[in-house]
C-alpha cells in the first residue's frame, strides 16, 4: 500500500487529524505566551516588541504556511469525517441515549469546530490580515501597533463577548481534542490514561481562560483610560 | 441390518495410530473437485470445515444462527480435557479413557473413547496456536483446574468463558477458510431434509431464513454437527435456537438414532422462577471445586440460610460420597438433589432448590492470602474481604450472572441450585469413523452418540467436539471419498433434489395451512412437562408409557390446531420454531420408548425399578451392554438394533464415588 | 428480593423488511413479573399477538445468558437497555415498575440492515473477522501447548480483549456508527500474543480496511462503546490498534 492509502482509511484520516490537532496545540501554547505579554501593564511594551518579532521574523513566516497547512488539513479532515460520519446511521433513532454514554462536547466536535472555525475568520480579520496584507501588497508598509489595534477592537462590547465564546468553544474542543489526539497516537493505555486525562482538563481550561481574559484586560483598560 | 462399527483390529492403544497410517487418502487435486456440506457451525462443525477446507476440499457451511460465532458451544463455562499431565498429578492417555469409559457407566465405545484421549492434547496444542487464550500460571504456562468425577487436575479453562473462546478460535480458522474461498458461508439458513442419490447422501434442502427460499446444495458427503436436543424438554440449559431438525431429518431418511434416552441433568443451574421461564442457566461445574451443597436438616425449614446453624445443615454429597464429595459426577449429584427436594428439604420459594454456599471457601481463601499479604492476625471481616475477591477473580462472572437473573449477592447469600437438562449423549449412530448408517452422512460432536455413554463427565464435550472436526474427521472422511472420486458433482435438478424439496415445500404449507388456535410456545412447553416429568431425572414404565400416549396424542393435536402467523416468502421466526416443534414431538416419542426398552439404570437414565437399597442406579450388564440405535420405520415406528458393547481392557464395575 | 408484577406500554419499531420503511406501534403488556428477564417480556407479548392473529415481533436472541452476541435491542435510548455490562436478554424486569413506557429500537447503522422488526444483518462483521482476525496455522502444525510461554498479564489481557461477543453494541452505541471496539478488540486479542506477532501488521491495515468498506463510521474516540459494551471492551483496545496502525505505516514494508 502507498503513503496515500494508508491515509485515506479511517484510521489514516484520524491521524491526519490528530496530528494536526496536537501541531495546533503546540500552536496555542506559544500564541498563549506571547498574548499574555498584554498583563506587564507596561502600556503594552512587551507585548508590541514581541508581536513585532513574530510579525517580522523570517523563520516565523515559514513556520506560520505550516500552521496554516496545518489548519486546513485538521479543518479539512475533521469536516469531512464530520459529514461522513453523520451518514453512517440513515434513520435516526427516536430516543437517543444523551449524556448517560457520553460527553456533549465529545460528540460535538464538528460544531465546536466550526463555531472556533468562525471566530477565527473574524478573528484573523482582526489581527492578522492587515499586516499581513500590507507586508505582501503594500510597499510603505509599517507593521501595525497591535495592542493599540486590540485597545481599539476590544473597546466594543460585542466583539469582546463573541470572543469570549469563541474561547468557550475551544475550551470544550480542547476538553475532548487534547484527549482524543494522544489516544490516536496509541497513548490511551492504562499507565497513561489518567494522566493525560487530567493535564488535558488542565489545558483546555487554563489556555482558553487566558486568551479570554485578554479582550476582558483590554476592555476595561480601554474603558479605564477613556474615564 | 446388522451394525458394523468399523472399529480397527488390534491394541486398543495402536488402533487410531494404525488406523491413520493405512486408511486411503485423496489426492490433492481430487479435493478440490469434492464437495462436502457441513451443517451447524460450533465447536464440530467450525473446526472440521476449517479443517476441511484447509485440506482443499470445496465446503459449504450451515448455520441458523446469523454467524458461526453464535453456536452454542459458545455458552460452555467451566474447560475442557485434555491428557497433558502438566500437573504431574498422575494423568496420561490411559487415564482420562478410564475416566471417561467409568463416567459414561460403561456404555461407551472403547475404541472411540480412547482415540478421543489421545488427541485431547493435540487439541489444546491447536487452539493455543490459534490463540486461544487460555488461563495461565505466572509463569507463563497453562494453568488446570479440577472437574466432577475424576481425582486429577487436567481440565484447561478461560475464566469462565472457555466454550466462547474455543469456539471464537474455530470461527476465526473458518473466516480464514472462507476469505480464501475454500469454505461457502450461509448463515440464518436452516437444513430441512436429507438428499439421498443411489443410497448416498448427497446433499441437503435448506431454508433461507431471511427471504423463506428453499435452497438445494449438493455435496459429495454431509457432515450434521447439529448438537443436542435437550430442547425436547422445553426447558433446558440449551439455546432458544438449539434443535433436533437436521438429526430428525436425517433419521426419518435412515440414520439410525443411538440412545435417544441417555439425557444430562446438570446439577448446578439456576431455579426456575416461575412459568414465564424460557430457558435455564447454568452455573458451571467448576463452582464445587469450591462450593459446598447442602440443605437444612428439617424438613420445610423457611429460615433464611445464614440464620441456619452448621449442625443444622446437611451437606448430602460429603455425607453420601465422602471419597468425592461435592465432586461426585453431574447424573450422581442430580439425583440426590432431586432426592432430598421431593423429600421436602428443598429450599427457596418453590422448594425445588438446594444450596451451593461459599462461606467455607470465602474463609478458607481469605485465610490463605492474609498469610500471603503477612496479615497473620487479621480479623475476620479482613479475612472475609480478602477471601470474597479471592473468589471474585475465580468465579467473578459466574457470581455477576446469578446476581443478575436473581436480584440476589451470592457473595452474602448462599445460591440456590437445582438440576436442569443440559446435554443429550444420546444422538445419531456413527461408527468409528463418524458415518452414520447412510452411507457419506456423518455426525460429529453431540449430534452423535457415541464418545460419552450413559453420562458425560464434565470438561468432555468441548474435547468430543473439536476431537470430531480438527483431528478424527480430516482423516476418516478421505478414506471413504478416496472412492467417490470419480463422482461429478451432481445437478441439484436431479429427481431427487426435486422430490425432497417437494417434501419439505408441502410440509411448510400443511404447517401454515393449520390454521389453528394454540401457539407454538404453548405445545412446545406442553411437550417439554411431559418430557421432565415422566422422561426427567427419574423414570419408570408406568409413566413412560403414559408419555407415548400424551405424546401422541399432542403431536395429532398440534397439527390440527397449531397456529402460525406471517407468510412462508419472509423472515417467519413462529415458521422456524413450529418445524422445529414438530420435529421434538417425533423425537420424544423415541426418547420414552428407548427409556421404556433400557430397565436398567445407567448414567443419567435411571430406572426407579432398577436400584440399589441405598437409591444408587443398579446398572444391569447382562442385558444392557449395548447401543440402543433404533431405525425409523415411518412416523411414531421404530425398529431398535443393538451393537453390542465389548470392553477388552476396561473390566465394567459398578461405579462408585463413595 | 420483593418480587412485583406490573403493567407497561412498549413502544416497538416494525418493519416488514428493508425493502420498506418501518414505523413504531405501541402495545400495553399487563401482568409483567419482576423476576422476568427483558426477552421473556417480549415472549409474554408475542404469545399475546399470536392469540390475538397479529404477527408476532420479530428479534434476535438465542442462548440467553448473555454470551452468544445474539440479542440486539436499543431500549430507551440504550443498546442493550440501562444496565452495565449487561446483554438485553439478562437484562431483568425488577428494572422498571408499573406503569413505565419503553422505547425498543433495532440497532441502527447503514452496516447492520434491518431484516426484520428488531432483527439487523450484522454479517459485516463476518467479513471483518475474515479480512484478518485470526492465526494463520493449519490444523495439524502445532507445537506443544506449553513450548511457548506467555506472561501472565499479557494473557489476561488478550482474554479481556477476547471476550467481545461481537453484538454489536458498540455500533449501535456509538454516534458514528463505527467498529473500532469490536476491530480493536479483535486485533488487541491477537497482537497482544506471540501467536498473533507474524500478522499484526497486514491484520490491522486488512481490518480497518474492510470496517471502511462495510460502511461503518470512523472512530472519533467519544467513548460510548465502552460504556454500552457488554463485556467491558476497554477504549485501550482502541489505542492499541491505533499503535498497530501506525506501526504498519510506518514499517517500510510494502505489504503494509
Amino acid at each position: 500500500m502507498n503513503w496515500k492509502n494508508y491515509f485515506s482509511t479511517s484510521i489514516g484520516r484520524k491521524l491526519i487529524v490528530g496530528a494536526t490537532g496536537l501541531f495546533l496545540i503546540s500552536f496555542l501554547v506559544v500564541h498563549c505566551y506571547v498574548n499574555a505579554m498584554v498583563f506587564w501593564n507596561d502600556g503594552g511594551k512587551h507585548f508590541t516588541e514581541a508581536a513585532a518579532f513574530m510579525g517580522g521574523n523570517v523563520a516565523v513566516r515559514i513556520l506560520e504556511i505550516g500552521l496554516f497547512a496545518g489548519l486546513i488539513a485538521h479543518i479539512a479532515q475533521g469536516l469531512m469525517l464530520w459529514s461522513q460520519n453523520s451518514k453512517r446511521r440513515p434513520v435516526r433513532y427516536e430516543v437517543s441515549a444523551g449524556n448517560k454514554t457520553s460527553r456533549w462536547y465529545s460528540r460535538s466536535m464538528g460544531l465546536l469546530g466550526t463555531l472556533i472555525l468562525l471566530f477565527l475568520i473574524l478573528h484573523l480579520y482582526h489581527f492578522w490580515a492587515p499586516n499581513r496584507y500590507g507586508q505582501a501588497f503594500d510597499a510603505a508598509w509599517r507593521e501595525e501597533d497591535l495592542y493599540e489595534k486590540m485597545a481599539v477592537v476590544f473597546s466594543e462590547m460585542w466583539v469582546v463577548i463573541v470572543y469570549i465564546l469563541g474561547c468557550i468553544s475551544l475550551a470544550w474542543h480542547l476538553m475532548h481534542g487534547f484527549f482524543s489526539g494522544f489516544q490516536t497516537f496509541g497513548l490511551g493505555t492504562h499507565k497513561y490514561k489518567g494522566l493525560i486525562r487530567s493535564v488535558g482538563i488542565a489545558f483546555a481550561i487554563i489556555i482558553p481562560l487566558i486568551f479570554a481574559s485578554m479582550p476582558i484586560y483590554m476592555h476595561c483598560v480601554g474603558t479605564c483610560n477613556a474615564h | 441390518m446388522a451394525l458394523n462399527a468399523k472399529i480397527p483390529a488390534g491394541e486398543l492403544a495402536s488402533k487410531w495410530e494404525k488406523y491413520k497410517s493405512t486408511c486411503k487418502l485423496v489426492n490433492p487435486a481430487n479435493k478440490r473437485q469434492i464437495e462436502i456440506i457441513v451443517v451447524g457451525t460450533g465447536l464440530a462443525g467450525a473446526s472440521a470445515a476449517a479443517s476441511l477446507g484447509e485440506l482443499g476440499y470445496k465446503v459449504k457451511t450451515f448455520c441458523f444462527q446469523d454467524s458461526p460465532r453464535r453456536a452454542h458451544s459458545i455458552a460452555a463455562q467451566g474447560g475442557i480435557n485434555a491428557a497433558k499431565n502438566y500437573q504431574n498429578d498422575g494423568d496420561s492417555t490411559y487415564r482420562l479413557f478410564y475416566d471417561t469409559i467409568k463416567g459414561g457407566d460403561y456404555r461407551a465405545r472403547e475404541a472411540n473413547v480412547h482415540r478421543l484421549a489421545e488427541v485431547s492434547a493435540n487439541i489444546i496444542d491447536q487452539c493455543v496456536a490459534q490463540g486461544v487464550p487460555f488461563a495461565r500460571e505466572y509463569g507463563g504456562l497453562l494453568s488446570n483446574r479440577s472437574f466432577g468425577g475424576t481425582q486429577v487436575q487436567r481440565t484447561f479453562y478461560a475464566a469462565g468463558q472457555t466454550g466462547q473462546q474455543l469456539l471464537i478460535g474455530a470461527y476465526q480458522a473458518l473466516e480464514r477458510q472462507v476469505a480464501l474461498g475454500t469454505v461457502t458461508q450461509y448463515s440464518r439458513h436452516e437444513m430441512l431434509d436429507l438428499v439421498i442419490i443411489d443410497g448416498k447422501a448427497r446433499g441437503i434442502i435448506a431454508r433461507n431464513l431471511v427471504t423463506g427460499e428453499l435452497e438445494r446444495h449438493f455435496g459429495h458427503a454431509v457432515l450434521l454437527c447439529t448438537g443436542g436436543y435437550g430442547n425436547v424438554f422445553y426447558l433446558s440449559t440449551n439455546a432458544m435456537g438449539s434443535n433436533v431438525t437436521a438429526a430428525w431429518k436425517a433419521h426419518r431418511k435412515g440414520a439410525f438414532f443411538g440412545n435417544p434416552c441417555f439425557t444430562q441433568i446438570h446439577p448446578t443451574c439456576i431455579p426456575v422462577s416461575g412459568d414465564h421461564q424460557s430457558k435455564l442457566t447454568l452455573m458451571s461445574e467448576s463452582l464445587r471445586n469450591d462450593g459446598r451443597i447442602w440443605v437444612p436438616k428439617k424438613q420445610g425449614d423457611s429460615r433464611k440460610p445464614t440464620d441456619i446453624p452448621e449442625e443444622e445443615r446437611d451437606y448430602y454429597l460429603e455425607r453420601r460420597y465422602p471419597a468425592f464429595g461435592n465432586l461426585v459426577p453431574r447424573d450422581v449429584a442430580s439425583r440426590a438433589a432431586k432426592e432430598r427436594c421431593d423429600a421436602g428439604y428443598g429450599v427457596g420459594s418453590s422448594k425445588m432448590a438446594v444450596y451451593l454456599d461459599f462461606a467455607s471457601a470465602i474463609e478458607r481463601y481469605g485465610k490463605t492470602e492474609a498469610n500471603k499479604q503477612g496479615k497473620h492476625d487479621a480479623n475476620k471481616a479482613t479475612i472475609i474481604a480478602l477471601g470474597k475477591d479471592v473468589v471474585k477473580e475465580k468465579y467473578g462472572n459466574l457470581f455477576d450472572m446469578y446476581a443478575k437473573i436473581t436480584g440476589e449477592n451470592p457473595y452474602e447469600v448462599p445460591m440456590r441450585i437445582y438440576p436442569a437438562v443440559h446435554y443429550t449423549m444420546g444422538g445419531l449412530w456413527v461408527d468409528y469413523e463418524l458415518m452414520t448408517t447412510v452411507p457419506n452422512l456423518y455426525a460429529l460432536g453431540e449430534a452423535n452418540f457415541s464418545d460419552h455413554g450413559a453420562n458425560r463427565l464434565g470438561a468432555s464435550a468441548l474435547m468430543q467436539g473439536l476431537a470430531d472436526g480438527y483431528f478424527v474427521i480430516p482423516y476418516t472422511i478421505g478414506n471413504n471419498l478416496a472412492d467417490d472420486i470419480r463422482t461429478k458433482a451432481i445437478p441439484t435438478d436431479h429427481p431427487a433434489f426435486v422430490a425432497a424439496e417437494k417434501e419439505v415445500s408441502d410440509r411448510i404449507n400443511r404447517l401454515m395451512g393449520i390454521k389453528g388456535k394454540e401457539s407454538v410456545e404453548s405445545f412446545h412447553k406442553r411437550l417439554g412437562k411431559i418430557m421432565w416429568d415422566k422422561c426427567g431425572m427419574g423414570r419408570n414404565a408406568e409413566g413412560l408409557t403414559q408419555a407415548i400416549q400424551e405424546i401422541r396424542a399432542l403431536r395429532k393435536e398440534f397439527w390440527e390446531n397449531v397456529r402460525i402467523p406471517g407468510e412462508v416468502g419472509e423472515y417467519n421466526p413462529e415458521l422456524d420454531k413450529a418445524g422445529r416443534v414438530a420435529d421434538f414431538l417425533e423425537l420424544g416419542e423415541l426418547m420414552c420408548i428407548d427409556a421404556l426398552n433400557r430397565t436398567e439404570s445407567c448414567g443419567g437414565h435411571f430406572r426407579e425399578e432398577s436400584q440399589t437399597e441405598d437409591g444408587e442406579a443398579r446398572r444391569d450388564d447382562e442385558n444392557f451392554m449395548y447401543v440402543a440405535a433404533w431405525e425409523c420405520k415411518s412416523e411414531g415406528q421404530f425398529e431398535l438394533h443393538k451393537e453390542d458393547l465389548k470392553y477388552d481392557v476396561v473390566h465394567p464395575s459398578q461405579r462408585s464415588y463413595k | 428480593m420483593q418480587h412485583y408484577n406490573m403493567n407497561l406500554t412498549l413502544k416497538v419499531w416494525r418493519q416488514k423488511n428493508n425493502k420498506v420503511k418501518g414505523h413504531f406501534e405501541t402495545f400495553q403488556v399487563k401482568d409483567v413479573s419482576s423476576e422476568m428477564s427483558f426477552l421473556e417480556m417480549f415472549d409474554v407479548l408475542n404469545e399475546q399477538l399470536v392469540a390475538e392473529g397479529k404477527e408476532p415481533i420479530a428479534f434476535d436472541h438465542d442462548c440467553r445468558e448473555g454470551i452468544c452476541g445474539m440479542c440486539s435491542m436499543y431500549i430507551n435510548g440504550r443498546a442493550h437497555g440501562p444496565w452495565h455490562e449487561t446483554t438485553t436478554c439478562q437484562l431483568h424486569m425488577r428494572e422498571y415498575k408499573d406503569g413505565d413506557t419503553i422505547v425498543v429500537e433495532p440497532w441502527r447503522a447503514q452496516a447492520f440492515p434491518v431484516i426484520k422488526d428488531l432483527v439487523v444483518d450484522r454479517t459485516s462483521f463476518d467479513r471483518i473477522i475474515a479480512s484478518g482476525g485470526y492465526v494463520s496455522v493449519n490444523t495439524g502444525n502445532a507445537v506443544d501447548a506449553n513450548a511457548l510461554p506467555i506472561e501472565k498479564q499479557k494473557a489476561d489481557e488478550s482474554f479481556a480483549a477476547a471476550t467481545c461477543i461481537g453484538c454489536g453494541a458498540c455500533v449501535a452505541a456509538c454516534p458514528n456508527a463505527s467498529a473500532m471496539l469490536f476491530v480493536s478488540a479483535k486485533v488487541s486479542h491477537l497482537a497482544l500474543l506471540p501467536q498473533g506477532e507474524p500478522e499484526r501488521k497486514t491484520r490491522a491495515v486488512n481490518m480497518i480496511k474492510q470496517m471502511d468498506a462495510e460502511g461503518f463510521g470512523s472512530c472519533t474516540n467519544i467513548g460510548a462503546c465502552e460504556a454500552e459494551c457488554p463485556k467491558g471492551i476497554s477504549l485501550e483496545n482502541i489505542a492499541r490498534l491505533n499503535r498497530e496502525y501506525i506501526g504498519a505505516v510506518f514499517s517500510g514494508s510494502a505489504q503494509g
